[in-house]
């Protein structure tokens, strides 16, 4: 068996979406999330059943609203959506054929879009399409992660542009940063894995533009706008670790023969495993927490947890842990800046000026 | 963040309490701030569900719409707040000065002026997008509002983009402030959290803090689970009581909150240059105030080019100006200066009182000290100097080595032949000095609006209120 597959056990493997690829861009140097996304593991459950369950959650009246607002773009084959790619590509289309992908059955989705795709490029005509639910496939440290967006890829003279339709407002053409950041992320795995589809056609990649159609509810009404959005950055982050992603069987080495993550379902679903072995197994591996895992990872409670229990300055963020350069633990640091601590070889800059900056507390504090 | 709060906050986690990084207050705290506690329908851009608000901690006014997809009630909503803040902004333009200016008419500043108080950051962005979302409704025409909607608007806008001026007190987040003055053991992103900044604070760190059953967020999101287990199927069910009670009990635990973190930040002494940053505040609401009373339009959806490039400058400066007044307010914050070898202080070893320079009619008084320093001193000979001890003093670094530096006092020193008594340090004394000054810069030359040259998008249209703008809607 697969030593990744052995890490999971019975669990049965949780597909990788695009957010969680998207976030696995976030956190390179953390082997503990590599190890878990590369097997499959489902980082909630987990999470839950250590009893850190992530912080996260999303209204029903979020859920509702994104649902009503995806509708309403894609009302009578994307009617609204193509009166927007004529505008915002400044495209002469004067009619595009519409594909529903989800037309035919799930298991054939995929290959589905792969042919309607390779017809298209192969296509001499210039006549446009919008593919509906389309499924793209995107390798995954050897697995292959199947990617349902809520996306559209629209098609005209031979290049293909990825449509993202997200629920948060552009109001006087401003959005809340971290949310196009966050969309341009997730966009990015799509343009990736149809470029990776076309060159498996033997198509030219770049025919899938780097810019993305993102397609928002503009000011405080319902009615979508749709901006440009340069993808290029995000997708030179993502290939680099997707690559460095095929370095997990190093990681895997590493690990002692029998180390499994299994939860053990019952026949109920629910896991049987006990926590705390759960939890000394995931402790074999290295976590890097850091505080924006709190937005991103599942796990990251029970990280947090970890990185109070050894009193690591990654705790207090990235910006300290930088500033603190070289000496990883509260108490050394402050066994260093009381002079309690002898510093180690690399250390006497960083320790001249904590024990600088602890004179200077104490003397304006006293 | 500084080396210095890096190391209180790894104190603060050691100790398992937050630790002062500040000395002294460096924000105005008004004596009847209004405390706001603003809530967001989830997954709208600007749809209000509820706000806590009051001038006395037990008087608590409650605002909800209790049903949040209802457009009449949502301006309703909008009128009550109206009803609440504008009594309360109004109050303070009774009582005015009048401020004589060099080059300029004098002009009439209030006594004193209002302040708002948000829980957070994202507060203070949804207040401004509920100012961008009313401020160009009409009383009149089609789709009439209360005629006190759009006022409350261009005041919302107002307080909104005021408060991104660095050093303005008049509305302030106050996880910002409890921040600038505690390092707590969590990362800056947790400590966006009141409930958990509060506890860093007060008792310790507690895990409560990020249990929304506890503490409910505060705000303007409000917790998922809220909205699926309550919220939901009290407005699927049309009962305004039960939505009221339920919101209710989500903001009341933060105005405790908030109330407490009010007493936080009065029990620290006021900083020097407080005063001062308020004067400017108390001038810009003024200004506010005479624009409107003179009818001018709502503010712009977006500054026009020249607009900006002003904006941008004035926020620079002051955010500068804000910098080095901390600095010189609290021996903490100069300590982070000092850590960086930017200044230095120490104790006075040597001075020449009535050295001087020049012959005859020009000869001025310049006195040396020694300075005997601990610090890591990065100052180049030459370097011009400033003192928190006497503030309208300047001086220059004449040397620095082994720990002694010699500073010549250049700028105020009178033109007598000896120094009156005091200005001179003398020796035994503790003093410091920076190569931080709040040296006043002019504004950079711009030109006017309708001179704005083809590069920049020429100059704007001027802004006709339309019937559009009172239309736009608002789901």
């Amino acid at each position: 068996m697969n030593r990744l597959d052995a890490l999971r056990g019975t669990t049965p493997p949780k597909p990788h979406d695009a957010r969680a690829i998207a976030a696995l861009a976030a956190n390179p140097g953390c082997a503990r999330r590599a190890l878990l996304d590369g097997a499959g593991i489902d980082k909630d459950a987990t999470a839950r059943h250590l009893g850190f369950p992530a912080p996260f959650g999303q209204s029903p009246f979020a859920i509702t609203r994104g649902n009503a607002f995806e509708a309403l773009v894609k009302a009578d084959g994307c009617a609204e959506l193509l009166r927007m790619l004529r505008e915002v590509l400044e495209l002469p289309v004067a009619e595009v054929a519409y594909h529903d992908v989800e037309n035919v059955g799930a298991h054939l989705r995929h290959t589905h879009t792969r042919a309607l795709i390779d017809r298209a490029a192969r296509d001499e005509h210039d006549s446009g399409t919008i593919y509906d639910h389309p499924l793209l496939g995107l390798e995954i440290a050897g697995h292959t992660a199947y990617l349902e967006p809520d996306v559209v890829a629209f098609q005209l003279g031979g290049r293909f542009h990825i449509v993202e339709i997200k629920s948060f407002a552009v109001i006087d053409g401003q959005a809340d940063p971290a949310a196009v950041a966050a969309a341009a992320r997730q966009a990015a795995v799509y343009v990736l894995a149809l470029r990776r589809m076309l060159r498996e056609l033997g198509h030219d990649p770049l025919r899938v533009a780097h810019d993305v159609v993102l397609v928002c509810p503009e000011n405080f009404a319902n009615r979508p706008v749709a901006t440009l959005v340069d993808v290029r950055r995000q997708l030179a982050v993502l290939e680099r670790q997707l690559s460095r992603m095929t370095g997990l069987d190093r990681l895997v080495e590493g690990l002692p023969e029998e180390l499994t993550f299994d939860l053990l379902p019952g026949e109920d679903g629910l896991p049987t495993r006990p926590a705390a072995e759960l939890a000394d197994a995931l402790r074999r591996t290295t976590a890097r927490y850091a505080p924006d895992c709190l937005s991103t990872c599942d796990l990251c409670f029970f990280c947090r947890d970890e990185a109070r229990q050894e009193g690591a300055c990654d705790l207090l963020g990235r910006q300290v842990r930088d500033e603190l350069g070289g000496v990883a633990s509260a108490e050394e640091a402050l066994g260093l800046a009381d002079g309690s601590r002898a510093p180690a070889e690399g250390q006497e800059e960083i320790a001249r000026l904590l024990r600088t900056a602890e004179r200077l507390r104490r003397e304006c504090l006293a | 963040m500084s080396l210095l709060t890096s190391l209180a906050r790894l104190r603060a986690l050691e100790e398992g309490i937050a630790q002062p990084i500040a000395t002294v207050r460096h924000c105005h705290l008004a004596e009847r701030p209004m405390v706001l506690i603003p809530l967001r329908m989830s997954g709208e851009a600007a749809a209000p569900l509820a706000a806590l608000l009051g001038t006395r901690r037990d008087d608590p006014r409650l605002l909800v719409v209790t049903q949040p997809r209802n457009r009449d009630l949502r301006f309703a909503w909008a009128a009550d707040l109206a009803a609440e803040l504008l009594p309360y902004i109004g109050s303070f333009l009774a009582g005015t000065e009048t401020v004589e200016r060099k080059n300029s008419d004098p002009y009439e500043r209030v006594l004193d002026a209002p302040q708002i108080l948000v829980p957070n950051q994202a507060g203070i962005a949804f207040i401004r997008l509920l100012g961008r979302s009313t401020r160009f409704r009409r009383a009149h025409g089609p789709y009439p509002v209360p005629p006190t909607v759009p006022l409350l608007g261009r005041w919302l806008t107002y307080f909104g983009e005021r408060a991104t001026h660095p050093g303005s007190s008049l509305m302030t987040a106050v996880t910002e402030e409890l921040g600038r003055h505690w390092a707590s053991g969590q990362s800056g992103l947790e400590d966006a959290n009141l409930a958990a900044l509060t506890a860093w604070i007060t008792t310790g760190p507690s895990d409560d803090a990020e249990d929304p059953l506890v503490w409910p967020p505060a705000g303007p999101a409000t917790d998922p689970g809220f909205d699926a287990e309550v919220l939901a199927p009290a407005i699927e069910a049309g009962a305004a009581e039960r939505i009221t009670e339920a919101l209710r009990g989500q903001l009341e635990p933060t105005w405790r909150l908030m109330w407490q973190a009010v007493d936080l930040l009065r029990e620290l002494p006021e900083g020097a240059s407080v005063e001062q940053r308020w004067e400017q505040d108390r001038g810009s609401f003024s200004a506010m105030a005479q624009h409107i009373a003179e009818g001018a339009p709502p503010q712009a959806r977006r500054d026009g080019a020249v607009a900006a490039a002003s904006r941008l400058a004035r926020m620079e400066r002051a955010q500068a100006a804000y910098e080095v007044q901390r600095a010189y307010d609290d021996p903490l914050v100069m300590a982070e200066y000092r850590l960086t070898g930017e200044a230095f202080a120490g104790e006075v070893v040597e001075t020449e009182p009535e050295h001087s320079e020049g012959e005859g009619r020009s000869r001025k008084l310049r006195p040396l000290v020694v300075v005997k320093t601990d610090d890591p001193v990065r100052l180049a000979p030459g370097t011009a100097l400033g003192t928190p001890q006497r503030r309208a003093q300047g001086a220059q670094l004449v040397e620095a080595r082994d720990g002694l530096v010699t500073v010549k006092i250049t700028k105020g020193m009178g033109r007598g032949k000896t120094p009156a008594p005091g200005s001179v340090p003398e020796v035994g004394e503790r003093v410091c000095y920076t190569s931080l000054t709040d040296d006043f810069q002019g504004s950079p030359a711009l030109p006017e609006a309708e001179a704005t040259p083809w590069t920049h998008g020429g100059p704007p249209r001027e802004y006709a209120p339309s019937d559009e703008d009172a239309l736009e809607e608002w789901s």
